[in-house]
């Protein structure tokens, strides 16, 4: 599993080339988040690929080559906080529901229910929650919706954007 | 200086102007129909009305290889941009500078599947470095500065450049100001290697036994040649180029070895399997070059010098990378090999060795002096006797088949930018419409369009472009009455089961076609008449002259290495080959 964390220009056409990338390049996209920053005119996104084959050095360079991309950081070599939300609906009352937590220490919130269902919130590491997830697979799902992975490095350091690269003719 | 006020449609081919481009290449239609006046009413920048989009993109595509410079295509919207598309492609896949402006549906229909509308932006993403919708006209001189720039910068490529129709509208004007500088986040260019990359390629150039200098594409993109030519002597080495860097080297030094590859000579491929150092420039490790990449150089350490990083260790794990561009990373070699006074002397032995191997199964240059039965023509003869004619000294423009690969092999190219063919996407139809942008740029040059039968029909509506703007272009069409490199494949993997490969009886007169466009044609059957043909036909200046060659339709192209095979694995002629 590689996280990628990856700065963008807000354009439109520019998540496309990104996602473009990986369906040209036979690459596949576990999961994938993308918003605005504090900077409007950049977008963030964090990536996720499984293992299977991928030349991960090869995938950042190529995504790098993209005009539009500013920065790309492998979380995964870095020291890195990853973090995921799911928000689920079962079949279940409050009470069942909270038995399956049980095993599990991640944040948890119950957000609707009434007799026949209950629908909570889960924050954690992604892992964790496939493993919830594997385990609820028994019971009766109503839902499921994932953020993806997020995840930023340690430190004070940050996914520097490089300055505005001035090319001047004379 | 005075306010200037322009339409969208105006500033657009102002912007182009300012950015020296004074010919485009292209063709009208509804959604271009407010750029198309705006050109009318200039004169600073040349229009050329091609037959068809894809020649447009051709066109401005030789015109680029050959002068260095960015080529310009203006298409409509919808099919307009989808015959455009190939061209693109073709450009993308061997580096080349294009700008290619589309016209788009008017802002408010895009979406709504108007008339003409493709989504232009997301047909050409996969094969364009990068592209640009228009959002207001105000920007269009910006936009205009940074497709040059990202066209021509690095690793040059394609840049797509889509314009909605109400954004040039030519009552909606505004001030006009071309940028003097430009802002762009986060676009890396390489121009020197570090110096610690430096001294580890110059420790294993020096320590080697049997180096060998493989220049590709890359090399001529960066207009590296003379480097390279210092390079090479400095070395003292077997030099060999890729299909797509012919010329990068003299191709009469004695140094050279011929192009390596699919069909390679035997001494280039041989020094590429036994070399214990591979020292690639501007070249990418290809699969028609190295064969089988698990049984490629596997007793050499690697060299790789290219613009773009992500070329690096993509298919050949190398030794010492060096992302920059070529012309400098080579000069930064050269200081060094200079100051420490290498002495060379102990690759002699080495470059024996390849010219024995050339002596062995070398390609026969001299076969103009030998008799045919039936005084058939050998498809090999043609480009010797053209090469003979021209002096070497022709723009060579190519197709894609057999015709391509005889000319790469026969024809020797001693400067970079002569020899204009599609080698990554292999598109028919590239040699004519690309010959004409040649032409344009070069109209006292002697220009020559090496095609096939099947080819040249993939593109040749464009004898009547050549007619409209008296382009003496010369064509020689290699006729062997099929798609011979089809019929190879067939002959050598399919039993000879010819599949869909000939359509003998139903090709065009050629002599009467050429004729109906207003040009000279002309027919040779015979061996004997080969050479005074190809005199005429060049001598005939001011003329286009379409010289159909009628070829042995039997002849194979090679060496060709084995499927899977090593370097080392060539199949010699239809009786010989290298391995068991
Ligand atoms: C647009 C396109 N379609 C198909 C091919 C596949 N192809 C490669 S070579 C070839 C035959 C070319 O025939 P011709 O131009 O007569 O050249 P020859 O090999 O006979 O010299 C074909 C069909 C291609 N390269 N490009
Ligand atoms: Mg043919």
């Amino acid at each position: 599993m590689n996280h990628i964390a990856l700065l963008m220009e807000n354009q439109p056409g520019a998540l496309s080339r990104v996602i473009g990338l990986f369906s040209q390049r036979g690459y596949n996209i576990d999961s994938l988040s993308v918003a605005p920053t504090q900077d409007e005119t950049l977008s963030r996104l964090t990536m996720t690929i499984g293992e299977e084959g991928a030349d991960i050095n090869q995938i950042l360079k190529q995504l790098y080559k993209l005009v539009d991309v500013v920065m790309v950081q492998n979380l995964s070599e870095a020291d890195a906080l990853t973090l995921e939300l799911a928000i689920i609906k079962l079949n279940k009352t409050k009470a069942e529901v909270e038995g399956f937590f049980k095993n599990y220490k991640f944040e948890r919130e119950i957000l609707d229910e009434k007799d026949q269902y209950t629908v909570f919130k889960v924050l954690g590491d992604t892992q964790e929650i496939e493993k919830l997830l594997s385990e609820l697979k028994k019971e009766e799902f109503l839902e499921v919706t994932r953020s993806g992975t997020l995840g930023m490095t340690k430190g004070n350091e940050s996914l520097a954007t490089n300055d505005q690269t001035k090319i001047s003719y004379d | 200086m005075a306010k200037v006020m322009t339409s969208g449609g105006e500033a657009l081919i102002r912007a182009l102007a300012d950015e020296n481009v004074d010919i485009i290449f292209g063709y009208p239609g509804g959604a271009a129909l407010h750029i198309y006046d705006a050109i009318y009413q200039q004169d600073r920048v040349q229009h050329i009305l091609v037959r068809h989009e894809q020649a447009a993109t051709h066109a401005a595509d030789g015109f680029a290889r050959a002068t260095g410079k960015p080529g310009v295509c203006l298409v409509t919207s919808g099919p307009g941009a989808t015959n455009a598309i190939t061209g693109i492609a073709t450009a993308y896949m061997d580096s080349i500078p294009l700008v290619v402006i589309s016209g788009q549906v008017p802002n408010h229909l895009i979406g709504t599947d108007a008339f003409q509308e493709t989504d232009m932006m997301g047909i050409s993403r996969p094969i364009v470095k990068h592209s640009f919708l228009v959002q207001k006209p105000e920007e269009i001189p910006v936009i205009v500065k940074k497709a040059f720039h990202i066209a021509t910068s690095g690793r040059p490529g394609p840049v797509v450049i889509d314009v909605p129709k109400n954004l040039t509208d030519p009552n909606e004007k505004f001030e006009y100001k071309f940028p003097s500088d430009l802002y762009l986040r986060s676009f890396a260019l390489y121009n020197e290697a570090k110096n610690s990359e430096v001294k580890k390629a110059v420790k294993l150039l020096t320590e080697a036994e049997r180096p060998v200098i493989y220049a590709g594409g890359g090399a001529i993109n960066s207009n590296a040649a003379e480097e390279i030519y210092e390079f090479g002597k400095l070395m003292g080495c077997p030099v060999t180029n890729t299909l797509m860097g012919l010329g990068v080297y003299p191709a009469s030094d004695e140094q050279f070895v011929g192009m390596l590859g699919m069909h390679g000579t035997y001494e280039a491929n041989m020094v590429m399997h036994e070399a214990d150092l591979i020292m690639a420039i501007g070249a990418r490790f290809d699969d028609r070059i190295t064969n089988n990449p698990n049984k490629f150089g596997l007793q050499a350490k690697k060299i790789h010098i290219d613009s773009d990083p992500s070329s690096i260790d993509k298919i050949i794990d190398v030794d010492v990378a060096m992302t920059g561009n070529a012309k400098k990373v080579i000069s930064q070699i050269n200081k060094e090999l200079k100051a420490m006074n290498f002495d060379n002397k102990k690759f002699d032995g080495w470059m024996k060795k390849a010219m024995q191997w050339r002596a062995e199964h070398g390609l026969n240059h001299n076969m103009l002096n030998q008799k045919n039965a039936g005084d058939i023509i050998l498809p090999q003869q043609v480009i010797q006797s053209a090469y003979k004619v021209t002096d070497g000294k022709a723009f060579v423009t190519s197709d894609v088949g057999q015709h391509q690969m005889f000319a790469a092999q026969y024809y020797h190219f001693n400067e970079p930018r002569k020899w204009i063919n599609s080698g990554g996407l292999g598109t028919m139809g590239f040699g004519l419409p690309a010959a004409m942008g040649v032409k344009f740029a070069f109209p006292d040059e002697t220009v020559a369009c090496i095609t096939g039968e099947g080819s040249i029909q993939m593109c040749i509506q464009e004898l009547s472009t050549c007619g409209q703007y008296g382009l003496p272009i010369k064509i020689i069409n290699l006729n062997n009455r099929a798609l011979g490199m089809v019929k190879q494949w067939q002959d050598m993997q399919y039993g000879g089961r010819y599949s869909s490969i000939s359509y003998e009886d139903s090709l065009p007169d050629f002599i009467k076609l050429a004729e109906s466009y207003g040009h000279i044609g002309m027919k040779v059957e015979k061996l004997s008449e080969l050479e005074v043909a190809m005199e005429e036909c060049f001598a005939l200046k001011d003329k286009l002259v379409f010289l159909d060659v009628y070829v042995d339709p039997d002849e194979h192209v090679y060496p060709m290495l084995k499927a899977g095979g090593d370097m080392s694995e060539m199949f010699l002629s239809k009786t010989e080959k290298t391995f068991k």
